[in-house]
């Protein structure tokens, strides 16, 4: 074999409370495509951050044509030919394509005060003749397609001269054929030697673009294996991995119970494809599937943060319209969003102003005062019940733990005497400790009646929960599953849509 | 009832009012009330002319239509928002007021509260493009000023209108309602709706909302709290103050003066600023910008006394405001 490209040896590194890489090795030949692949967290896009120099190792080594490098910068990677496209668009969208390809290049003229664009329109002719793409230059980004604009990110990468290309979820915002066209590139880029380091999460993907996969898992390497020689039923599950030992499993609630909340043929314009489904009081519905799949926008459309632009959903049977939070509120649904900061807490009020705040108008008097020491009541005995560590109710919420911050949110809701509760990503930036305290809050209010829907990315988090399973991939529903029936393999097939009848079809 | 609900509540730490938020709160005030005094000591030691009671009542009395719009705006502030247009929706209110009475003729008690139920209205009007149409406040209350200042020389037929025909008019600024107190009524009105807002701001839901969409707009909108109405209501209560103001101007200059009013809204804003009230939104006291107005009132006034050019009033009002935030930011820097 010949001289490798790109070769990463050893690579370590740590954020405060997580080791996100441990040792991870990865190489790279000359055009080929090299797929990365692991569960959210396990470590792909530190990894690829890391060569493309944003971020610094900690320890290890990365070699190009077996000389070993020292990467300091995303310019500095610029300058050795890796370009990296990120998952999101990193383009202006009121600059024309020339100016986006060439910013902080562009040619001068007038002494260097005025750009040169005749001279940036006729370079970026030339790279898109080179790379065999019909776009005019001159056309402002913004008003191209997010394919088109994927397009242009790549070519802005090429220019460069990149010979390591780096791309995180390419095909996240992609139609079919839109991805084809993608390919269709790579396989050029291939042919013209550039080495690709591809994530994705769509299975079948790999299996039509890629070369080699390696595994990640929980920052660790696992292995790498060769593409058209391996199952990929066997990729899912070295990514899933590990033994599922002394995990508990929620009892398996007895049939019979109430429906609270019935969804069907919920679609957004964006995103969501008729998803139906049902939750029972006393239950927690888990809600599984990769970062996009759409779990996130049921919440918002069920809780009237976001419009839903088709489907029906009744609460304890009866046809309701939920047009604003205000109206899920008034039906008791309350969701708890995974960036509490932003969608959850009043960060600069206290915690009594932060419990009370969806339930104030039962602290109100017949003059219309507010009533402040029911209230400060109420917040106490919900701060003494939670167990929330706070001096007092007076505490700004921003000084709290994560951990501390989410139970305010949930006496929020409980204070308002919500019935369905929709935690998306619960223990998301808690500390292990109260992670668990936060599970048993979870199960104590399904024991009290709640219902629950717990959108969750960590799959062991949810097979230990959960008492049914929905699965999503790409905002559709692709499986339903029984607590009993389901293991972190069968997730995380329906999730790459590779179930029984989660099937490939779109 | 849900198990977590029967838990008993605990006694109340004792220690719990002296901790956290309110003994900011209190700091601030007490830090903005100490400057009022610092600069009044000053003034009086400077010239002995200041500190007298009809100098102090002339300050009282100037004071008093800043004060009324500072009270309403610093609802608006506390949003996040921002009112450019309470200085000639206050012309444009005094000039309605002015038809009604006037040219109308209808009887007084109606021609007041026309002229504020218009100024609620124009407010209501801020409410509606910034909540519904969602265009920024400062946008949607810029064209609001200029509607209001060109209305207000269309409807006034760009003269005075005097109310000389209307009896007890000029009463409502002018006036002492209560024997033996030599306060004009329009100190008295200050300090009532002083009372009124204070209370609507501390104890009311709008109050509450108010603060809560400051801090975090698309988190009270997720708990369930309707926003767009909320801020209309908050739109409409400034604009109600905006309408009281400009029905005691009008009886102050006993006349609608179509022409005046612009810059109001600037030295109310800033008032509200002083007071410590944050342009950000979420953090705010009617007290605070009560003792704003005054602050600015008795430099104003101290200034003058002293003999100090008018031109240069104003350079020392700036450079005020600039030292009362910057404060306020360092403040702020160290509680971390």
């Amino acid at each position: 074999m010949s001289q490798k490209l790109l070769t990463v040896e050893g690579v370590s590194k740590g954020f405060p409370g997580v080791q996100a890489l441990k040792d991870v090795r990865l190489d790279l030949d000359a055009g080929e495509v090299h797929a990365v692949v692991g569960e959210n967290g396990a470590g792909k896009s530190t990894l690829m951050k890391v060569v493309a120099g944003i971020y610094q190792p900690d320890a290890g080594t990365i070699r190009l044509d077996g000389e070993p490098v020292q990467i300091h910068g995303p310019l500095a990677a610029q300058a050795l030919g890796i370009s990296i496209i990120h998952q999101e668009l990193q383009l202006m969208p009121d600059l024309t394509i020339a100016e986006n390809i060439y910013i902080g290049r562009e040619s001068r003229r007038a002494l260097g005060l005025l750009v040169d664009d005749k001279d940036l329109n006729r370079r970026a002719t030339e790279l898109f003749d080179r790379l065999g793409i019909s776009l005019n230059p001159r056309t402002k980004v913004g008003d191209l397609l997010v394919a088109q604009q994927q397009v242009v990110e790549i070519a802005k990468a090429l220019s460069f001269n990149a010979r390591v290309l780096i791309m995180d979820e390419p095909t996240a915002a992609l139609t079919e054929s839109e991805t084809e066209v993608l390919f269709g590139l790579i396989r050029d880029f291939k042919e013209q030697g550039t080495g690709i380091l591809y994530i994705s999460h769509r299975m079948e993907e790999l299996k039509a673009i890629s070369d080699r996969i390696t595994v990640l898992r929980d920052g660790e390497y696992i292995d790498t294996l060769t593409t058209n020689q391996t199952d990929l039923r066997q990729i899912i599950s070295l990514m899933v991995g590990r033994e599922i030992s002394g995990e508990t499993r929620p009892q398996v609630e007895p049939d019979g119970r109430p429906t609270v909340l019935k969804v069907e043929g919920l679609s957004t314009k964006k995103l969501l494809r008729d998803v139906s489904f049902e939750l029972k009081q006393g239950e927690i519905l888990g809600f599984a599937g990769l970062m996009g799949a759409g779990r996130t926008e049921v919440a918002r459309a069920i809780c009237g943060a976001d419009r839903a632009q088709a489907g029906e959903i009744f609460v304890h049977g009866e046809r309701v319209e939920i047009h604003t939070p205000a109206d899920a509120a008034r039906l008791r649904i309350g969701y708890l969003s995974e960036d509490r900061k932003r969608f959850g807490l009043l960060l600069d009020q206290d915690v009594n102003f932060n419990i009370l705040i969806s339930s104030l108008t039962d602290y109100t008097n017949a003059a219309g005062l507010v009533r402040d020491e029911a209230g400060r009541k109420t917040s106490r005995r919900y701060v003494e019940s939670m167990r929330i560590k706070t001096p007092s109710i007076r505490q700004r919420a921003k000084n709290l733990s994560g951990g501390n911050q989410q139970k305010i949110v949930i006496s929020k809701w409980l204070a308002k005497d919500c019935d369905i509760l929709i935690f998306d990503e619960p223990t998301r930036g808690i500390d292990v400790g109260a992670k668990e305290e936060i599970y048993a809050l979870l199960n104590s209010l399904a024991e009290q009646g709640k219902a629950i829907i717990m959108i969750s990315s960590e799959l062991p988090e949810v097979l230990s929960m959960a008492h049914r399973i929905l699965v999503m991939c790409e905002g559709r529903v692709t499986g339903m599953l029984d607590n009993s029936d389901a293991d972190q393999e069968k997730i995380m097939q329906y999730a790459t849509k590779l179930g029984s009848h989660g099937g490939m079809e779109r | 009832m849900t198990q977590v609900d029967e838990v008993k509540a605990p006694p109340a730490p004792s220690q719990e009012a002296a901790s956290g938020g309110l003994l900011r709160q209190r700091l601030q005030q007490i830090l903005t009330f100490g400057s009022l005094i610092a600069l009044m000591v000053f003034f009086s030691l400077a010239n002995p002319n200041f500190l007298t009671w009809s100098n102090i009542g002339g300050i009282l009395l100037s004071t008093a239509v800043i004060g009324i719009l500072a009270l309403g705006t610093t609802f608006v502030i506390i949003t996040g928002g921002i009112d450019l247009s309470l200085g000639t929706g206050m012309t444009l209110a005094s000039v309605i007021t002015a038809v009604l009475l006037v040219n109308l003729g209808i009887p007084l008690v109606f021609g007041v509260v026309g002229g504020i139920l218009f100024g609620a209205f124009m407010g209501f009007v801020n409410g509606f493009n910034v909540a519904v149409l969602k265009i920024p406040p400062f946008i949607a209350t810029l064209a609001m000023m200029l509607i209001a200042q060109g209305l207000a020389l269309v409807v006034s037929g760009a003269a005075p209108i005097y109310f000389t025909g209307v009896p007890g008019f000029t009463d409502i600024a002018l006036g002492s309602v209560v024997p033996g107190v030599r306060l004009p009524n329009a100190v008295l009105i200050l300090f009532l709706l002083t009372a009124v807002a204070g209370v609507i701001l501390a104890k009311t839901l709008l109050g509450r909302y108010a603060f809560a969409i400051g801090s975090n707009e698309e988190a009270t909108s997720i708990s369930g709290i309707n926003v767009r109405r909320w801020k209309m209501a908050v739109y409409t209560l400034s604009g109600a103050f905006t309408g009281i103001a400009g029905v005691v101007l009008a009886a102050r200059l006993n006349s609608a003066q179509p022409a005046l009013g612009l810059g109001y809204e600037l030295q109310a804003i800033a008032a509200v600023v002083i007071g410590g009230t944050s342009l950000q939104g979420g953090k705010g006291s009617i007290v605070g910008s009560i003792i704003g107005a005054l602050i600015m009132g008795v430099l104003v006034n101290g200034l003058r006394i002293m003999s100090i050019p008018q031109e240069w009033q104003t350079v020392v009002v700036g450079v005020v405001i600039l030292v009362a935030v910057y404060t306020d930011i360092l403040r702020r820097g160290k509680e971390g």
